[in-house]
């Protein structure tokens, strides 16, 4: 005996609870009766496909990510279907900790963000500081700053090239980039003291002037520079794999930088011709002749070629610069600003000139309370904020640097190039190979240090 | 400084009878009140004594002095350069989009720089009328930025937008103030999407909730991390010492000279 409600047809049920679509039931006098049908080939096909959905982790620790970079990529077979990136892996708090140290200590932070451009963190922030005050550099600082910042836009995107051949798996791309990376090094070594995180430049002007027998380390340089980039474009520019990995790829139109708030070589290779260097001219950049590149390709083949560009076009203004340098201080003569000590070489090394120790030490206790006020207090900036931008070689690094009239800054925020075009990473490699993803993040080049700060 | 420490004769700096007694109120600077009512933009705390030490620990007799808040004075017209050409701008274009004219709470021109101070409800209108309207054109948002100026100071917590116009090569500065305890901003990503991340940045960092934010999580920071790291009054930790348990003072406690 059966009740009604068990006599109402109704489909056969696996073990979830759920009616088998393949094989409907009802139930007659005779007992349960099933109908089986066929599956439909395009559902078992649907089904098998998407079986291949993968989501993999690729990073932080990958040689390919470009840094502690890590990135979730959903994939469908090889083709990427969703890609998000993870940042934060180096964040070591620089913008926090300049707020506790004097205004000239923050140089030696924000030296070690983008710790592949140093000299433009120095500048931008030292720009920052002198437009609180209201002091501009001399001369010769100027130009100095602009020499130096050249030679570190050539080893920064001679490391983009470097890493990304190497990421693509052109090794003889890394050894020949690290090589002129390296000369470049040498180079700033020789300048500045330090191969990288110089803190040279200083709020006011510059450390120390340039050493005795720049002029002609500069001209070497800059003619090894002349006789081995050709090779970037026979070892490259020409080579059927470099072009098939790179042409059409990372695609990103004008509208989408725009959105996406990307500058640099990225944005240039859309088209728009802004250059800070050349919109906004800062520290006498509309002096000097030189080109801003672009193409209208907007793919990573084009920002290849842009980059080794900009690489000529920067020893262009770095020999201008030679030319301009005259002599003169490279500090403000405001003495409660500048750096009381005239730094000298000692036969340890860096040190106070010892002309200025026995001063300080015998002959006037004012220069030496001086002496001891500005080293350990440091200088008041008048309150206020400001915001100074500056076309590093990933785009524009801007300083908002507020000041409550002490002696310490009350916020420094930094507007990193690499931190803002990394969101236009989905962008670019959604919909495309997951091979292109290594290619298109290594065409917007981000320097993790100066991501996540 | 209390009741008792007066009687027994040694009065704190700046106080009655004290060495840094100021002879009549006359010198102290002028109120900073506005004169709607309306209150004023604060960017920094109000200072005293020196050397960071207050009561018996200041034998420098410094304790008298006295350094009122920043507050960023209000521009007066004529701004200067174009600056006068885009507030008029602003405000017709506002005026035709139907925002009221106290959106803009306060326009402060400092070192070549014009900052508009924006009341929270319309900042959302005013950036989208900013990167329309073809005489204005802002199409680019170059930084987001949060900024902390201390428990001291009311409305501390402001979220500052740098924007550019790439067609006319002008920059201004958005300022939104709010209070701590209601951190709220609305997010802009509707209108800049290159505002997402660093949203999320202040957010991290500052603890200011845009709302309307697609994803507002953590982005720097841990996702199960507690507090703010960049407010002024997130404990920052010392350095323990090896000798009869001393711990080097954090950065914050220390005896500065400021």
């Amino acid at each position: 005996m059966t009740t009604d409600t068990d006599r109402t047809p109704h489909h056969a049920q696996d073990h979830d609870g759920q009616p088998d679509p393949y094989a409907s039931a009802r139930e007659t006098t005779e007992g349960r009766v099933y109908t089986v049908t066929g599956g439909d080939w395009d559902a078992v096909l649907e089904d098998a496909t998407h079986d291949e959905r993968i989501v993999i982790n690729l990073g932080p620790q990958h040689p390919s990510t470009h840094g502690v970079l890590r990135l979730v990529l959903e994939l469908e077979g090889e083709t990427v279907t969703e890609a998000r990136s993870v940042i934060g892996y180096l964040h070591t708090g620089i913008e926090k900790n300049t707020e506790y140290r004097n205004w000239t200590q923050g140089v030696t932070f924000v030296t070690r963000m983008d710790y592949l451009a140093p000299l433009f963190n120095e500048t931008a922030y030292c720009l920052a500081v002198e437009k609180l005050l209201g002091v501009e550099a001399p001369r010769r600082a100027q130009v100095i700053r602009v020499l130096l910042m050249e030679l570190n836009r050539i080893s920064s995107h001679l490391v983009c090239l470097a890493t990304g051949g190497m990421e693509l798996g052109a090794l003889t791309a890394m050894t020949s980039g690290f090589r002129e990376r390296e000369e470049v090094l040498h180079l700033l070594e020789f300048l500045t003291g330090l191969r990288m995180n110089h803190a040279f430049v200083r709020p006011g002007g510059v450390a120390q002037d340039l050493p005795e027998g720049y002029r002609e380390r500069i001209l070497d340089f800059i003619r090894v520079m002349d006789s081995r980039l050709p090779d970037y474009d026979k070892l490259l520019t020409g080579q059927t794999i470099w072009h098939k990995r790179l042409r059409g790829i990372g695609y990103l139109p004008l509208d989408g930088c725009l959105q996406l708030g990307i500058t640099g070589p990225v944005l240039r290779s859309a088209g728009l011709p802004w250059d800070l260097r050349k919109v906004e001219p800062y520290l006498g950049y509309e002096e000097y002749e030189f080109d801003v590149p672009t193409a209208t390709e907007a793919d990573c083949f084009a920002r290849y070629l842009l980059r080794v560009e900009e690489i000529h076009q920067s020893l262009r203004i770095v020999r201008q610069c030679l030319d301009k340098l005259e002599p003169g201080p490279v500090m403000v003569e405001n003495k409660k600003i500048a750096w009381p000590a005239r730094l000298t070489i000692g036969p340890d090394g860096l040190g106070n000139s010892l002309e200025h120790v026995r001063r300080i030490m015998g002959q006037s206790m004012e220069a030496l309370i001086h002496h001891f006020k500005l080293v350990t207090e440091g200088f008041d900036v008048p309150a206020g904020q400001v915001y100074v931008p500056v076309e590093s070689p990933r785009g524009e690094l801007g300083y908002h640097v507020v000041s409550d009239g002490g002696t310490r800054p009350m916020r420094v925020h930094v507007r990193e190039p690499s931190f803002v075009n990394l969101q236009a990473m989905p962008a670019m490699c959604e919909g495309g190979m997951v091979a292109d993803v290594i290619a298109a993040v290594a065409s917007l080049d981000p320097v993790m240090g100066g991501v996540d700060r | 400084m209390s009741s008792d420490e007066s009687e027994k004769g040694t009065p704190a700096p700046g106080e009655e009878h004290s060495s840094a007694e100021r002879p009549e109120p006359g010198l102290e600077p002028a109120s900073r009140e506005a004169p709607g009512g309306d209150e004023r933009v604060v960017s920094g705390k109000a200072r005293k004594g020196m050397f960071g030490v207050e009561g018996y620990g200041d034998t420098s007799g410094f304790g008298g002095l006295r350094l009122p808040a920043y507050t960023p004075p209000p521009a007066e017209r004529p701004y200067g350069g174009w600056f006068d050409q885009v507030a008029d701008e602003l405000h017709a274009a506002l005026t035709e989009r139907g925002v009221p004219t106290e959106a803009l709470q306060q326009v402060t021109v400092d070192r070549g720089e014009i900052t508009f101070y924006v009341r929270r409800e319309h900042l959302v209108d005013v950036c989208r009328t900013l990167r329309d309207d073809p005489a204005l054109r802002f199409e680019l948002c170059s930084s987001v930025s949060g900024v902390d100026y201390g428990p001291d100071v009311p409305q501390r917590l402001h979220s500052v937008y740098h924007l550019t116009s790439m067609t006319y090569r002008r920059r201004i500065r958005l300022e939104v103030c709010v209070d701590v305890a209601d951190p709220h901003v609305p997010s802009v990503v509707g209108v800049y999407p290159t505002a997402d991340w660093q949203e999320r940045e202040a957010w991290d960092m500052f603890g200011i909730v845009y709302d309307g934010h697609p994803a507002l999580t953590r982005i720097l920071m841990p996702d199960d991390w507690d507090g703010h790291p960049q407010r002024k009054d997130y404990p920052l930790g010392g350095i323990p010492v090896e000798y009869k348990g001393a711990e080097i003072p954090p950065p914050d406690q220390r005896r500065a000279y400021s």
